[in-house]
């Protein structure tokens, strides 16, 4: 039994506030009525838009957690390859497409064609990253990929709006993205559905690849033991390489999925879905598939309910503005209580 | 296809898709405009040029045979290769004219530097193509140079290079004290004349070629034959020296240079503090920002007198120790909760606290307090006046009116007898100050048993715990510790500009200090210096780096990892490290154990 020390205390303090400051919103809002009154039906738009930008925190955190699950480092540019697959399709696709008129007349096309330079891109960039920042560290202190992952996504960054300029893009609309759709009794923006319905599809397609197939029992075996896996024929840096594929192809659809819904990207898009997205799969339990859509969904619900909920409860002004101080809380949160995540399928406690 | 052949081919691609991307973000029309030589060769050139010499250089290095004749046809297949993506590019904006409607920065300009100023465009990318063989054949001719002779050439054409570049600084410096002619002989209207370049460059290449030769033994040799009171001598000759230097330097520099040493000087404030976290005890704070914005907020609500400072305004002489207290309370805090983690979910979390304290501090929410997005304006200069400043005018003023003659001068009073710390060179001493004071107090540190305990927990947490050492406070400490110095650069920060915003405290701040004691070497105290003076010294000198500062950064973030993980200038203990066991690849500075 360890002594109890003054950080224990510090930490249970920390706990208790925290607890006690959600109660209290909580509280103030529907007891006392603070802020803004909400129907049901606003409760309903706020669920439903938290669950399309969790599905999309989910795909990106899928990325995250795959490559933590094989190399047991952070992949702090893994932001950068959502937004360079986003940038590059509506760069030189999207936009050209929209200004000969394609988008209109072969609207489904057009979207395969982004979808497909998207994830081009990100692979690319996810494997140039991999091959020059990442591989020739492998065996480095852990610190090490870190801090050239850091750089990575600076140098991505800066260089994207190199190419691109620095001015915010507009993504072109779709038509038949516009207006609502009822399902199950809930009243989605078709942009949402669409968003949640790609990502679940990907998803799951995701989860049949890794238990399915022989690719995907590669990267399982990699994730458990490296030299064990080189022992059984697995070519452990092939699979790494395949496993950032992967990962960067779902940010890339993610890239899409998000210029659908805001509509606009620059070069620095990336980097707040990143650390959320990191923050999702933490949530979840670093190195798990399922936790980290579960995570990524959670995120975005607790982020979208949370700022009515009880920072309103607790008369702050502008609450909305905080909801990246929810997400970082809970990232703070989930690391320093429950390092393993939702699911805790790893112990996170040796690795990290 | 042998593999010798496949190994330039593969050199040759990557530097041409290198010297592309150089081009299409921008780096490349951007240094156009900074001559090295006047009207003759920029920036650019040297950097196109030098992609297909270090292309054709390293295909020939790479060579396993002999035969000059071989090698020549490597380097230069390599050199051409470097250009073939860049010729391919020419070719494109030929056919898709409204190429800069996608990709901002293929510009016209960019175009003409590329074809060499050619009227016809493919004529000069075929010219391109050819000068790139001869470069990258150039590029062989300097590896086949006995190593004797590479290393001063490398050497005296980097500083000749080096002083090109900065000419107009140069320029600045000197203008007082030459002659109009003087100058116009060694500068044109922005890089140095061709005559002095190349004189420069030869007499520079004998000194060096000399130092190698036998200069530096002689030197050493001559050291070692003082006797023990003459070295003593030496060196206190040499340490007034330097402080006369330091003391003189803003009246050398000028207003724009003084405020550029500012700049290094509230990084390496801000570098030291860090280095305590990082480079000693292994903690990678990714959040440090967040004690800069508390020493610069606390300073502004105290010596405010805008509608957000108190009713009587502190002194900033009384407001900075509480700034610093401040900031160290916030790292006591912010250390409890994250202590038992390690390694990156550290970072992260350092990292979320960061980035929490940016929202909160433009967030409506505490608006009525620290102003919101508007920031808090009004904060008057460090000044001291009264019977100190008095007294210090006795002293002062007699040496600059002695100094005056040679155009120099050192701190000054004003006319009401007050020493007012407003513009850059009265900052400066300011920055000096408490620079040499933080360094100061990190040497102590460096060499104190607490320094050696968290030396004991970078290495190995498991057993500097076993070895009796309490982790946790000494983890707790260096977070203290690191604070202060942040909250220091924090509390200058705010007296010299009088008004603090939110957009001041990005994540950029951090990651800047951040890469700057990386580039600098880990735990080392003249690194975080050398470091502050690469990264943000050079980029503020030269504006056209600006823009691609964080690029530049990015690359020397990985570049240094993968190349020198020690850093410019390694700490002791890493050089002797390295000595030691010099095949070992994990030798780098932070070895946090999994």
């Amino acid at each position: 039994m360890r002594r109890f020390s003054y950080i224990d205390l510090v930490l249970w303090l920390f706990r208790i506030g925290i607890i006690g400051v959600v109660l209290w919103g909580v509280t103030g809002k529907f007891i006392l009525g603070v802020g803004n009154e909400y129907t049901v039906s606003d409760w309903l738009d706020f669920f439903v838009s938290g669950l399309s930008q969790g599905s999309l925190y989910a795909l990106i955190a899928l990325g995250y957690t795959m490559v933590y699950g094989v190399l047991f480092m952070i992949n702090f540019a893994h932001g950068e390859f959502f937004m360079a697959g986003a940038m590059t399709s509506t760069v030189l696709v999207a936009l050209p497409l929209q200004n000969a008129g394609y988008i209109d007349r072969f609207p489904l096309l057009s979207l395969l064609a982004i979808f497909v330079s998207a994830v081009l891109t990100s692979v690319l960039v996810a494997v140039l990253t991999e091959r020059i920042a990442y591989r020739p560290l492998r065996n480095a202190p852990r610190l090490v990929p870190l801090i050239t992952a850091i750089g990575a996504s600076f140098f991505w960054q800066y260089y994207f709006r190199g190419l691109f300029g620095s001015s915010l893009l507009p993504f072109p609309e779709f038509a038949m993205f516009n207006g609502k759709i009822a399902f199950w009794g809930l009243d989605f923006q078709k942009a949402d559905f669409a968003v949640i319905i790609t990502s679940l599809l990907v998803m799951f397609g995701l989860q049949q690849f890794v238990q399915r197939t022989k690719t995907g029992r590669a990267i399982r075996a990699v994730a458990e033991n490296k030299d064990a896996a080189t022992l059984m024929g697995i070519d452990v840096n092939r699979t790494i390489t395949i496993t950032f594929i992967v990962g960067a192809s779902m940010a890339g659809v993610a890239g899409v999925l998000y210029s659908i819904v805001f509509r606009q990207l620059n070069f620095v898009m990336g980097f707040i879905p990143g650390i959320k997205a990191f923050t999702a799969a933490v949530l979840g339990g670093i190195g798990s598939i399922p936790g980290a859509a579960l995570g990524g969904l959670f995120l975005g619900i607790i982020e979208a309910i949370g700022p009515p909920l009880f920072l309103e409860g607790l008369g702050v002004a502008g609450s909305h503005q905080l909801k990246d101080v929810i997400a970082f809380t809970m990232l703070v949160l989930v690391l320093i209580f429950r390092p393993q995540g939702i699911i805790g399928e790893r112990l996170a406690e040796k690795k990290a | 296809m042998n593999e010798e052949l496949r190994g330039t081919l593969k050199t040759g691609l990557v530097a041409g898709i290198v010297t592309l991307s150089l081009g299409m973000i921008g780096i490349l029309v951007s240094f156009n405009n900074r001559f090295i030589v006047t009207d003759l060769v920029t920036l650019a050139d040297l950097l196109l040029f030098g992609m297909a010499v270090l292309a054709g250089y390293l295909a020939a290095s790479s060579l396993k045979q002999n035969s000059i004749v071989s090698k020549l046809l490597h380097g230069g297949l390599a050199g051409v290769l470097a250009a073939v993506p860049t010729f391919l590019l020419i070719l494109l904006t030929l056919v898709w004219e409204d190429i800069r409607s996608s990709f901002i920065n293929v510009e016209p300009d960019l175009i003409a530097l590329v074809t060499l100023n050619n009227q016809s465009v493919v004529t000069g990318g075929i010219l391109l193509l050819v000068v790139f063989g001869v470069a990258g054949m150039a590029g062989v001719g300097y590896a086949l140079l006995p190593d004797r002779f590479r290393r001063p050439i490398s050497m005296s054409l980097a500083w000749t290079i080096g002083s090109g570049v900065m000419s107009d600084i140069l320029i600045g410096i000197l203008r007082p004290r030459l002659s109009q002619d003087a100058l116009r002989g060694l500068f044109g209207s922005t890089g140095l004349q061709p005559a002095p370049f190349v004189v420069l460059f030869v007499m520079l290449t004998a000194v060096f070629f000399w130092w190698q030769q036998g200069g530096q033994t002689r030197y050493q040799t001559l050291r070692q034959n003082l006797t023990p009171s003459q070295q003593k001598s030496s060196r206190r000759v040499s340490i007034s020296l330097l402080v006369i230097f330091l003391l003189i330097l803003p009246s050398l520099l000028g207003v724009y240079l003084s405020e550029i040493f500012n700049e290094v000087g509230r990084f390496v404030l801000m570098g030291l503090g860090l280095n305590i976290a990082i480079g000693l005890a292994g903690l990678l704070d990714l959040g440090y920002v967040t004690n800069f914005a508390v020493g610069a907020y606390i300073m502004a609500l105290l010596t405010s007198s805008s509608e957000f400072g108190l009713d009587n305004p502190w002194s900033f002489w009384l407001a900075v120790p509480i700034c610093v207290l401040a900031a160290m309370f916030t790292g006591f805090i912010l250390a409890l909760p994250v202590l038992k983690m390690r390694g990156d979910y550290l970072a992260i979390a350092t990292l979320g606290f960061g980035e929490i304290i940016r929202v909160l501090a433009r967030s409506d929410a505490l608006k009525p307090v620290i102003g919101g997005a508007q920031g808090i304006l009004q904060i008057p200069a460090a000044q001291i006046g009264g019977f100190l400043s008095q007294t210090l005018g006795y002293v002062l003023n007699p040496i600059n009116n002695f100094l005056q003659r040679f155009e120099l001068g050192i701190l000054a009073t004003n006319s009401n007898g007050e020493i007012v710390f407003g513009n850059p060179p009265q900052l400066y001493y300011l920055f000096i100050l408490a620079s040499l004071l933080m360094l100061f107090i990190s040497r102590r540190l460096n060499n104190s048993r607490t320094g050696r305990r968290w030396m004991a927990i970078r290495e190995d947490e498991d057993v500097a715990a076993a070895m009796g050492i309490n982790t946790t406070n000494a983890k707790v400490l260096a977070f203290t510790l690191s604070a202060a110095s942040g909250g220091l650069a924090g509390a200058i920060f705010a007296a010299k500009l009088g008004s603090i915003f939110p957009s001041s405290f990005e994540l950029l701040i951090s990651i800047n200090v951040l890469a700057l004691i990386i580039v600098g070497g880990l735990g080392s105290i003249p690194g975080v210096i050398v470091g502050a003076f690469a990264l943000v010294g050079i980029p503020q000198l030269l504006s056209e780096f600006a823009e691609f500062r964080l690029l530049l950064y990015g690359i020397a973030l990985i570049g240094m990892m993968l190349m020198r993980p020690e850093g410019l200038w390694p700490s002791e203990v890493h050089r002797r490290e390295i000595k030691s066991d010099g095949d070992d690849e994990t030798a780098v500075p932070v070895s946090v154990k999994p």
